[in-house]
């Protein structure tokens, strides 16, 4: 069993859901990825969702753009943020993580190469967004075979024939995009999302989470009632953005934004 | 190692996954894939239906105003003491430059699958003025995403679209040139994708664009082909054509793929030199990745960021290039080669001088190469110069180079 399923399983077995955070890696420098990678789960983070910069990410809004930018800046490279995994690991080797982004970085690393390095990192999982199941046929078993989850998105648009062909591609879990849109936007209709999530857990096994317009305890609750776990991104990121001249107080800004998210999503189950 | 290509090779080709060899493809989140889908289904059964097909010639005949000439620049050829030059005339197209070819086809797409709603993404502006130009003659609500540099490179064009009724977006992020607003145009449409049609003004992008683009442009080869056997009693020896994304490259080199007699050249922006680094030629000094929907040839650094790029001419500032392009090169089907700034600059003013057409910057990359290229053929051979596009709109960045104030 891998981390991620172990860590979901024994969540559901608590009636716990599941809180993901995302924070982009060498945001807002590399050297403070590790650390915040520690507040997010000092503050309740079960997996962590870390960022892989690209110059040019297409699915993202200004929020994530810009931390991509500053993370650029630095020369943050798919190879160094292996680099702050493996220092994650060190400290801590309970907490999954789970490698998002874009696809040219990890082809112009090589798939194999990026494959074999991410594995002895500790990465449990890939998520990558420009990456449809139609063309994972070459790197999806890459990943497999080393025993890290592939993980791929669904959408609102996401018919039920490829609903379930996505799913046979997955594990660990699905991450459905709560609505239309870029990352950061405020569009999220809680109904709709409900009504969807439930849909999507008669077509598939596998535990579903949910990302995109996930800002607060209200919302992560809302969400969290309806699915398995909660991504919360662009909030995290812009908070990064607002506090990233004083290290110590970006950590305890990231820690009261995600504690109540925590303490929301946990008074679910009693 | 050239392949010899077939008709019945060229119809397999892109896959029913978008591929062109290793090329192509549909690398996006998963939000567009539907959309990508039904585009590709619907376009595969109007592409069969008389009624679009007897729209799109009448729109291609009477408003973009087809066929355009196939002209022979015969001072040019003389003073160039080579092949004889022969020049398609697409800066004749209504707009001035081919991109009306495939703006018309997908707005006719769009009007038949319902979509009010219009998004493009321009570089030089020739995509965005063609966009808003058929969006106007068709009733559809137009907005442009544009690089804020560009922008201020292309005032001209702005003013044009915002006459047109368009809505102009300039681009920000990034780098602020066409890689950006193609972001922004996509991010657009993951928002607002049930009621847009997003029109690609380039043969690149996820599949099925490559392919529609390419077979709206592909009347310039078309013409071309039937032109040259009426008019010089043979096919031609050589076609010229600049390419950024490649879609005027794409149209004329088409329909004579199967020929290979015809030698193809596809003349990238050199920029201040390939080997400053300064230059927009991914097919002369990139290599395979993954931007905007395809896997094509790239300019980006060791660790597959994209790269910034650089040329005089907005239209071909852009670090990728249709995937049947890297196709064509990696089986040696055609030569990718590049000219300079000055180059191209030196066969704008050559062309205006010599033949009295101004050429867009873009087109003057192809004319500068074709130059050279027929000073070294014999005097019975022909070659042929896409003309993709006028120089109006340059004016004033041809202005400001020699420090003119207009």
């Amino acid at each position: 069993m891998s981390r991620i399923e172990g860590v979901l399983k024994t969540l559901k077995g608590q009636g716990r859901k599941a809180l993901i955070p995302y924070i982009t890696a060498g945001d807002p420098h590399p050297d403070t990825t590790v650390e915040l990678m520690h507040t997010l789960v000092e503050a309740g983070a079960d997996i962590i969702e870390l960022g892989v910069p690209f110059s040019d990410p297409m699915a993202d809004g200004p929020v994530i753009q810009l931390a991509c930018e500053r993370a650029l800046k630095h020369g943050t490279s798919l190879r160094q943020v292996l680099g702050m995994v493996k220092a994650f690991r060190s400290r801590d080797s309970e907490t999954p993580i789970v490698l998002m982004g874009y696809l040219n970085p990890m082809e112009a690393m090589g798939y194999e190469a990026f494959a074999d390095a991410a594995r002895d990192a500790g990465v449990d999982g890939v998520l990558t967004v420009d990456l449809p199941p139609e063309e994972a046929d070459e790197v999806a078993p890459l990943f497999t075979d080393r025993g890290l989850d592939a993980i791929f998105l669904l959408s609102p648009t996401t018919t039920d024939d490829r609903i379930r062909a996505i799913s046979e591609y997955s594990s660990g879990y699905v991450y459905y995009v709560s609505f239309k849109g870029v990352t950061g936007a405020a569009k999220l209709n809680v109904e709709e999302v409900a009504s969807r999530v439930s849909h999507i857990h008669e077509l598939t096994a596998l535990p579903v989470g949910v990302g995109f317009g996930i800002r607060d305890a209200e919302t992560a609750a809302a969400v969290g009632q309806v699915s398995d776990g909660v991504i919360v991104g662009s909030v995290l990121v812009d908070t990064i953005a607002r506090n990233q001249a004083d290290t110590a107080q970006l950590k305890r800004a990231l820690t009261d934004l995600l504690q109540p998210m925590r303490e929301a999503l946990d008074s679910l189950s009693s | 190692m050239s392949v010899k290509l077939t008709e019945e090779m060229l119809s397999a080709l892109p896959d029913a996954r978008g591929h062109f060899g290793p090329f192509g493809g549909r690398f996006v989140s998963e939000t567009l894939m539907d959309s990508l889908m039904t585009l590709e289904d619907e376009y595969q059964r109007l592409k069969k239906d008389p009624d679009f097909q007897a729209q799109f010639d009448k729109e291609l005949a009477d408003y973009v105003g087809r066929p355009t000439p196939l002209y022979f620049a015969e001072r040019l050829s003389r003073e160039t003491g080579g092949a004889q030059i022969w020049l398609k005339r697409e800066d004749l197209c209504h707009t001035g430059a081919h991109k009306v070819n495939n703006t018309i086809g997908q707005a006719l797409l769009a009007s038949f699958l319902g979509k009010k709603r219009v998004i493009a993404e321009t570089g030089a502006g020739q995509h965005g003025v063609a966009t808003a130009t058929v969006c106007a003659r068709l009733g559809l609500e137009c907005h442009v995403f544009m690089g804020a540099e560009d922008v201020q490179r292309q005032s001209l064009n702005v003013f044009r679209m915002k006459l047109l009724g368009a809505t102009v977006h300039p681009v920000e992020s990034g780098t602020k040139t066409l890689k950006d607003a193609m972001n922004d145009a996509m991010r657009d449409w993951v928002t607002n994708v049930d009621d847009t049609f997003y029109i690609i003004g380039t043969v690149a992008g996820p599949h099925p664009y490559p392919l529609l683009v390419r077979d709206f442009q592909s009347v310039i080869g078309r013409e071309t082909r039937r032109q040259a056997l009426e008019k010089t009693g043979k096919l031609p020896d050589a076609l010229v054509a600049c390419v950024g994304g490649g879609s005027n490259a794409i149209g004329m080199f088409y329909p004579f793929l199967a020929d290979e007699s015809v030698e193809l050249y596809g003349v990238e922006a050199g920029g201040l030199g390939i080997e400053t680094g300064k230059h927009a030629a991914p097919l002369c000094a990139g290599r395979p990745g993954v931007l905007h929907g395809n896997r094509t040839y790239l300019m980006e650094d060791e660790n597959g960021q994209i790269a910034g790029t650089h040329s005089v001419s907005a239209g071909l500032d852009y670090p990728g290039v249709g995937p049947e392009h890297s196709w064509l090169k990696d089986i040696g089907r055609a030569n990718y080669v590049s000219v300079t700034d000055d180059e191209a600059m030196e066969g704008f003013r050559k062309l205006t001088r010599v033949e009295g057409i101004m050429p867009a910057l873009e087109t003057a990359h192809a004319v500068a190469y074709a130059i050279k290229l027929a000073a070294t053929m014999d005097k019975d051979q022909t070659v042929v110069i896409n003309v993709s596009g006028r120089g109006d709109k340059d004016i004033n960045t041809v202005a400001r180079l020699e420090g003119i104030e207009i």
